[in-house]
């Protein structure tokens, strides 16, 4: 087995380590996006709530398994789940620690060429857009979305150039170490992107009424789409086919003087109404709770196995409970605070409720914003630097996510850094390719980001915190928590980690399986398969997708190969039986 | 913005704000003892060999 004396260099380093792997696209696209949706008081109670017993507490169990493992000579999610349940099945279990990060990474890198490739676009002075159509053409030929094989271009508008570079960033810096890389890297990385932040979050800020003919789309009811607790929607009566009628929603109207001439507009008009939706009615919807704690699941990112290998490095008694604590916080505020107010005041103040309502993550970071930038003043500078603030927020969540790979193939084989780097960087390369050359409406990104990005989590999330609460065991789970610690985990959280979250992730993932596997909708209590289903099963006479079953088996394969590492080493049937 | 979004946008941005704040300031003014006390050699049991041969 490995001897090692890796560790990290300072507390701060951890820090901003483990923070830089949770700050991603999600916090400055996907939060603003799915808040706005859900509406953002409702959406924010339910997030928050979701934070404090479900985020919180797997980010305090992952640290504190994390140096459990540690202490004990295991860095990877294999070695920590073996060491702490002495049980052959928990080994296994750890696999999905391993396929998790590494397979999201073949396509998280592929996400930070794009990042990298707008932000040079930008620089350069080609992003120049009259209309959405113009920015979606572009943003279809950068990544190849009309067929397979044509992202596979090298001039300065496709994405190959950018994929390379940055590929060979994150090998370079993960083979120079975990302090001299990742920690180097995240120290400065960090604070620039905060910085780069609240310079594109002041510009925002200030932009008032930036289209003089519709004085209503305006920063300030941009953030009151985004934050108003109660929704004014406009609905259509519409009938059924079987004669029955309903009230349709249209659009969302935001803003005292809009909502006063549509009210005049439509008065008197049977087939057209205002609706008010408040924050009490929308926290009745399960959609809302699960959009919310789903964003928390991933924007912190708990259930990756990140955490686990980044904690298994820290000295036995360093502090645990404040660092991750501190690196929660940190990704809040650059969720919350930054996120929350830049995207989707921007968007709105250029394009309108029209313009931003229903937008998926990448429709709102790839198509809506390079529009917005290219209509505003100065708007190649803040077009780079909103960019480049996501490609480097994007670097220090796949350097995150090449960390356990790294440690399981050391711990396991025996390897040095040398030779792992190399192993991982073969694997790494393949499944890329893959997610490149099947570009076709990003089909393979798509599978991998359902079925490893999104279910796995959710599983190993939940096996997460049964092992912390139910087989290290609450008392000691807490006692480890607390070696160290420079504050203490509330009492409150002993319950919370042991029955509340566990409860709460298992109720979350039967809503998910509801809603994204079999397509309920709680609105119209009606059903539709996912077409991530219809994909793999075929529907109405068309065969399945091959591209689809090819994704899934790469997560399968993945997977074998790690269970046939796991099932030859020794040490690890040797610690199981005689545990230290 | 409608007065109740304005109170939901300071009570939000201002906990996290606040939140990340006190983390930032207790992690500064919290001693650590081992502060870049650790090593940060990657030692594994073929670069042990490596070494004993070279001996």
């Amino acid at each position: 087995m490995a001897m090692q004396r890796e560790s990290w260099n300072s507390r701060i380093g951890v820090i901003l380590a483990v923070s830089g792997s949770a700050v991603g696209l999600g916090n400055f696209l996907r939060f603003p996006g799915q808040a706005a949706q859900y509406g953002g008081g409702a959406f924010m109670l339910a997030y928050f709530i979701s934070f404090l017993i479900i985020g919180l507490p797997i980010c305090w169990a992952e640290w504190t398994m994390g140096r459990y493992g540690g202490r004990r000579g295991f860095n990877s999610c294999v070695g920590i789940f073996n060491c702490i349940a002495c049980r052959p099945y928990a080994k296994y279990l750890g696999i999905i620690g391993f396929v998790i990060p590494v397979v999201i990474y073949m396509y998280y890198v592929y996400i930070e060429a794009w990042c990298l490739g707008y932000a040079v676009n930008f620089a350069s002075g080609r992003m120049i857009f009259e209309n959405p159509q113009d920015a979606g053409d572009f943003f279809g030929k950068f990544i190849g979305i009309s067929q397979d094989g044509a992202a596979l271009g090298f001039a300065i508008d496709q994405v190959g150039i950018y994929l390379l570079l940055v590929f060979v960033l994150n090998f370079i810096l993960i083979y120079r170490g975990l302090s001299k890389g990742i920690e180097w890297f995240c120290k400065y990385a960090m604070p620039t992107l905060v910085v780069l932040a609240l310079v594109v979050l002041v510009r925002v800020l200030t932009l008032g009424a930036p289209v003089p003919e519709n004085p209503g789309n305006n920063v300030g009811n941009g953030l009151g789409f985004m934050w108003n607790p109660n929704k004014i929607v406009l609905e259509e009566k519409v009938a059924g086919a079987d004669g029955s009628q309903s009230w349709q929603k249209v659009t969302e109207l935001v803003g005292r003087n809009q909502i006063s001439a549509k009210r005049a507009e439509i008065d008197g008009d049977p087939n057209l109404r205002l609706k008010e939706i408040t924050i009490w009615k929308q926290l009745g919807n399960p959609q809302l709770w699960l959009a919310a704690a789903g964003q928390i699941f991933f924007s912190l990112s708990v259930g990756f196995g990140i955490i686990l290998t980044y904690a298994s490095y820290i000295s036995r008694n360093d502090d645990i409970v404040l660092s991750g604590l501190a690196a929660t916080s940190a990704n809040e505020f650059c969720e919350v605070a930054l996120g929350g107010l830049i995207t989707i005041p921007a968007a709105f103040a250029f394009l309108g409720v029209a313009g931003v309502a229903g937008q998926s993550t990448f429709g709102l970071g790839f198509n809506v914003l390079p529009l917005v930038f290219t209509k505003m003043p100065a708007g190649e500078f803040f077009g780079f630097l909103f960019f480049f603030l996501l490609f480097l927020a994007a670097v220090t969540s796949s350097l995150s996510m090449l960390q356990p790979g790294i440690a399981f193939l050391e711990e396991s084989l025996g390897i040095n850094r040398r030779q792992s780097v190399a192993v991982l960087g073969f694997m790494t390369v393949i499944g890329c390719m893959f997610v490149v050359y099947f570009s076709q409406n990003s089909k393979a990104l798509d599978t991998l980001d359902f079925w490893c990005g999104t279910f796995l989590i959710f599983v190993l999330a939940t096996v997460q915190i049964i092992i912390f609460g139910w087989v290290l065991g609450i008392e000691e789970g807490f006692a480890e928590a607390h070696r160290g610690a420079a504050i203490k985990i509330p009492a409150i959280y002993r319950p919370i980690m042991k029955y509340v979250c566990p409860v709460f992730l298992l109720t979350i993932f039967v809503l998910w399986v509801l809603v994204n596997v079999i397509g309920f909708n709680f609105e119209t209590g009606q059903s539709t398969v996912s077409y991530y289903i219809t994909d793999l099963a075929g529907e109405n006479g068309e065969q399945a997708s091959k591209v689809a079953w090819m994704s899934v088996g790469l997560i399968a394969s993945v997977g074998i190969f790690v269970g046939l590492i796991i099932s030859g080493v020794q040490h690890y049937k040797d610690y199981a039986k005689n545990p230290q | 913005m409608t007065p109740g979004g304005w109170l939901i946008l300071i009570i939000s941005v201002g906990t996290v704000t606040a939140l990340f704040s006190w983390c930032i300031y207790k992690v500064f003014t919290t001693p650590v003892d081992t502060e870049h006390m650790h090593g940060m050699k990657f030692e594994t049991p073929d670069e042990k060999s490596d070494e004993k041969e070279s001996d």
